[in-house]
């Protein structure tokens, strides 16, 4: 047991003064969640803290606060992470969730922004005619893909603190654009092209994000919103030949032909290559999540993206034949993000593996000297 | 005054199902729902749904595993009913977009679980249950012009008129603390089960048993409440449950000596025997001093004999749950699990269209008792339960208000709760808090009420149960504000948990014999010539609960020993 100091934000609509903070202390194991300890004062001090909860396991989606200022569930929060990123006083905050209205104390009006903005990408799946008897039959792989947003529990938490919804409220943001690669992944769906359509020629859609990771970061569950919606650009411009509003397109591409080029990312080749103002270092691991499955086992071998950028090299054969490999396939494999941020053990496709293991010599710059030596 | 065709109480999977299988008649629709939809416990579902989908399966063999592992006490009409019509409500389901997993050639995959005699359950990864209710809340968004969402309401009554029919309930707006009465011509209760009066229990917060409580007291009878599952993997730490799918892929169960143990009890179905008979070995095991952990009370679930891969993918939920809930990776480690509360078969009793005995009140899904679980429900016959009766219901309740006009509804319910809040928040602070009578409700639920029970322990809990009754009367309140005042709605909720809990405990007490869940050590056996009946429990118009019984409906399954 230890007792940890919880400072919450209070907020009562019906007596016309203005938020404050309100100081509790409780008794819980370091282990425990925020939500425990916002329980225990509750329970045991002041019944009128508002707080939605119901599940404690970070599956209901009901819980979304913001714990020292960064956008999460409170159920899966632990209280020695919460008091780790506490501020010198030692004492944790909790505050309602940003971009949407409050309500009472920690509880906001989700129905006024979040779920309007789910309702917009018409959230429903389109199945293709005819309809068959028994199940659509569709590959293994494409129902563990959509899987991923599917795992989406509505918390509001990436909606929270997107940086793009605070310039443009009208942004359509990373929950419901997570939610259409849903539809957009799904081969049963019909309106792949009509919805891509839709999200990219409305200005407050797909294009309208600005890659500042905050959604990513914030999610429980693993969704990436940012990298669903840079697969719906993807799929918008090279399916489609959607026009992309903002180059993110060209941005992107940029990056393949640089890796194509250089074996690994040469910085000063990508800036003219894309274009400038958007770019930024913290858009790699972006790229390490957004390229085909071969690229990631081949830079998940020990390089770093620091060392990616720092130590540019010509593109060695195993690079070359990656993109042969890649580009000469039928079809386009999106990376799994699913299942892939852990599948350490997973076996390696033979003939992938085979070809990382002839690039991996020379793309790998073990201690720095060689690249710049390169 | 709202007035519906068709007004549906609670929007997890029973409600909503429901809500879509009503208006698809032409009926108008009105679902609530005390917290947003999506978040409704049916969301915390992971292992998947049965049905007899492979070519080879038959639904005869799912309706005999069923019976089965419900003890004989289910009833073989309606469990016909949902085997028979699981495969077409799949397929419904994935029609509608469910992403259920697949096998190599783009099928839908099956996996194994508790009691069946061969793969039958249907799933995505370990988040079937939020797959499955996210997708119809997909379809109710998609159908918002034909029902009627009222999201974050809180219903505190059924109302009955002099007839003696349910037209209607009131309900109140949790935002803005409004009442409001709602008329209809059919009344469906689909707002779940009563985890809650267990402490702990793998159940949410809001499953505090309001529809059953609101059904007792508006004289509809419960059938088969004694009979209440102990989930045999709830993690020791803190109560969650580990997902049936974790055994159903090759998980074992390991007590002090590292033995399996399960040998002894169910040598052949092993770890996938009927949860009663797992969660039974467990305990005996405990009991016997081969238990694990820091005070023996716990049992080793060894997945690490599972291949990691398989692991991640289709067990993903549960690896985050031992990592940010226990500190334990379970791919490479055994996890500390012990017997847990999980499952209340009892509940308002229907017939096979979800009608109660009280006219114009329907109930679907954990709330009623159909009764298709009987003694012990089968893992992912729950999901399937919710939706085949919930949907049955939809349709039944829609039929029946086209036949009728709307009845007229009364604001006197309405002030009767009104008062009632009122008074609530009126109360002096010299009584106990809410939460302490809540705490010991469920501890002593939890003693006397669980995989063991006998007639001294049950005695204890019932006079217990009396007590707190009366303390909640005086249970005060803090807030007293209007918008959003959940600590009002908790002081409600309690009486609906004393009512459940009461009614749990009678049950226990009269059923003298061993059955499915049920274990009396003082009737350790299963006793057919006397017991083979549902008990059933109403208040009868009085304050006391009475008992009587029903026959169980027996069509081509006989009663037998029941081995694994
Ligand atoms: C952790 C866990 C895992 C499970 N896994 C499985 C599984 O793998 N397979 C399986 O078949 N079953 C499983 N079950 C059981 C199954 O999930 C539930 O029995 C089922 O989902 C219940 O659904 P429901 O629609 O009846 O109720 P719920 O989903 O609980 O919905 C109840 C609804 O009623 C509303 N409500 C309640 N009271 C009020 C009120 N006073 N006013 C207004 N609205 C109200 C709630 O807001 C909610 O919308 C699991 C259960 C748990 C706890
Ligand atoms: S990455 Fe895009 S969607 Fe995500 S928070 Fe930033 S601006 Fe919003
Ligand atoms: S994407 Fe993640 S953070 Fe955003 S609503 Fe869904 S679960 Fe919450
Ligand atoms: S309480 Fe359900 S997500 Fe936190």
């Amino acid at each position: 047991m230890a007792e940890f100091k919880l400072k919450i934000r209070r907020y009562d609509p019906q007596s016309g003064a203005a938020p404050y903070w309100d100081e509790h202390t409780v008794e819980l194991e370091p282990h425990r969640s925020v939500l425990e300890g916002i329980l225990q004062a509750r329970n045991e001090k002041d019944g009128s803290i508002g707080v939605r909860c119901s599940c404690r396991a970070a599956i209901c989606g009901s819980c979304g606060v913001r714990v020292n200022g960064k956008p999460g569930l409170a159920c899966h929060t632990h209280l020695d992470d919460a008091l780790a990123s506490a501020g010198e006083d030692g004492v944790i905050e909790v505050e309602p969730m940003g971009n949407m209205p409050i309500i009472k104390d920690l509880i906001v009006d989700m129905d006024a922004v979040h779920w309007k903005k789910i309702q917009r990408v018409t959230p429903w799946l389109i199945g293709k005619e005819p309809v068959p008897e028994r199940e659509y039959i569709v590959s293994r792989e494409s129902m563990i893909d959509v899987t991923q947003s599917m795992a989406c529990i509505q918390c509001g938490a990436c909606v929270s603190d997107c940086l793009s919804m605070e310039v443009d409220p009208l942004f359509i943001g990373p929950a419901a654009l997570a939610k259409t690669y849903r539809f957009v992944g799904d081969p049963r769906d019909a309106a792949h092209e009509q919805r891509l359509k839709d999200l990219g020629e409305d200005k407050h859609g797909i294009y309208d994000c600005t890659h500042c990771f905050k959604c990513i970061e914030a999610c429980p569950k693993g969704v990436a919103p940012m990298n669903q919606i840079m697969r719906l650009r993807r799929i918008a411009g090279n399916d489609f030949h959607i026009k992309d509003r903002n180059n993110g397109e060209r941005h992107e591409m940029a990056f393949v032909k640089n890796i194509e080029k250089n074996g690994i990312l040469h910085e000063a080749d990508l800036l003219p290559d894309s274009y400038g103002g958007k770019f930024h270092p913290r858009a790699v691991p972006e790229l390490i999540s957004s390229l085909p499955i071969v690229m990631t086992a081949l830079l998940r071998r020990k390089m770093t993206p620091a060392k990616a950028l720092l130590h540019p090299h010509r593109a060695p054969d195993g690079v070359k034949k990656i993109y042969e490999i890649v580009e000469g396939r039928d079809e386009r494999n999106e990376f799994n993000l699913y299942i892939s941020g852990t599948d350490a053990d997973n076996e390696p496709n033979p003939e992938v593996a085979a070809a990382a293991e002839v690039a991996e010599p020379a793309a790998v710059a073990p201690d720095g000297s060689e690249g710049s030596s390169a | 005054m709202p007035a519906h065709d068709v007004l549906i109480i609670g929007a997890g999977l029973a409600g909503q199902r429901a809500a879509l299988a009503a208006a698809k008649t032409g009926a108008t629709v009105a679902i609530l729902s005390k917290v947003h939809p999506v978040r409704s416990h049916s969301v915390a579902a992971a292992g998947g749904i049965n049905a007899a989908i492979n070519p080879v399966d038959d639904w005869r063999s799912h309706a005999y595993d069923t019976i089965k592992g419900s003890d004989f006490l289910g009833d073989q009409d309606a469990i016909e009913i949902m085997c028979r019509e699981a495969p077409a409500e799949v397929m419904w389901l994935e029609h509608a977009g469910v992403t259920f997993h697949r096998n190599e050639k783009g099928e839908m995959d099956l996996r194994a679980f508790g009691g069946a005699s061969m793969k039958r359950t249907a799933y995505v990864a370990d988040i079937t249950g939020q797959a499955l209710l996210h997708v119809l809340y997909e379809q109710l968004m998609k159908y918002h012009e034909v029902i009627d969402r009222f999201e974050e309401w809180f219903v505190t009554s059924l109302i009955v008129n002099d007839n003696g029919e349910c037209v209607g309930a009131v309900a109140r707006e949790i935002r803005s603390g409004r009442m409001e009465t709602f008329n209809a011509k059919s009344v469906i209760l689909a707002s779940g089960g009563a985890g809650q009066c267990f402490q702990p229990t793998t159940n949410a917060l809001i499953c505090t048993g309001d529809g059953i409580a609101q059904a007792y007291q508006a004289g509809a009878p419960l059938m088969d409440m004694e009979m209440i599952q102990y989930h045999p993997t709830t993690l020791a730490e803190n109560g969650f449950l580990i997902t049936e799918g974790a055994r159903g892929e090759g998980a074992h169960l390991l007590n002090s000596e590292g033995e399996r143990f399960m040998e002894k009890y169910a040598p052949n179905k092993m770890e996938l025997a009927s949860r009663d008979v797992v969660s039974r070995a467990e305990q005996t095991e405990i009991l016997e001093g081969r238990g694990v952990g820091p005070d023996k009370q716990g049992i080793y679930l060894d997945i690490t004999v599972v291949p990691r891969k398989r692991t991640l993918e289709a067990l993903r939920e549960i690896v985050n749950i031992g990592k940010d809930f226990a500190g334990v990776d379970i791919t490479r480690e055994p996890i500390i699990i012990q017997p847990g509360m999980h499952y209340i078969m009892g509940g308002v009793k229907t017939d096979v269209n979800g009608a109660t005995p009280l006219p114009g009140l329907y109930a679907a899904g954990e709330v009623a008792c159909v009764s298709v679980h009987g003694g012990n429900r089968l893992g992912a016959n729950s999901l399937l339960d919710t939706l085949i009766f919930g949907r049955r219901s939809g349709e039944h309740a829609a039929a029946r208000a086209l036949d009728m006009k709307m009845p007229n509804a009364s604001d006197e319910q309405l002030n009767k709760d009104s008062a009632m809040i009122a008074e609530i928040l009126g109360r002096p602070k010299t009584g106990r808090r809410v939460s302490e009578i809540k705490l010991e409700l469920g501890e002593t639920m939890n003693r006397y009420a669980a995989v063991y029970r006998d007639e001294a322990g049950l005695q204890s809990a019932h006079e217990i149960v009396r007590r707190l009754k009366e303390e909640a009367k005086t249970a005060y309140v803090d807030d007293k504000g209007a918008v959003f005042n959940q600590d009002v709605l908790g002081a409600i909720e309690l009486d609906y948990m004393l009512d459940c809990s009461e009614t749990i405990v009678m049950a226990s007490l009269e059923r003298k014999e061993s059955r499915g869940a049920q274990f009396r050590t003082d009737y350790p056996d299963r006793n057919d010539a006397e017991w083979l009946k549902h008990i059933d429990v109403s208040r009868n118009g009085g304050d006391t609960p009475t008992i009587s019984y029903s026959e169980v409906t027996i069509t081509d399954w006989q009663p037998e020993a029941r081995t694994y």
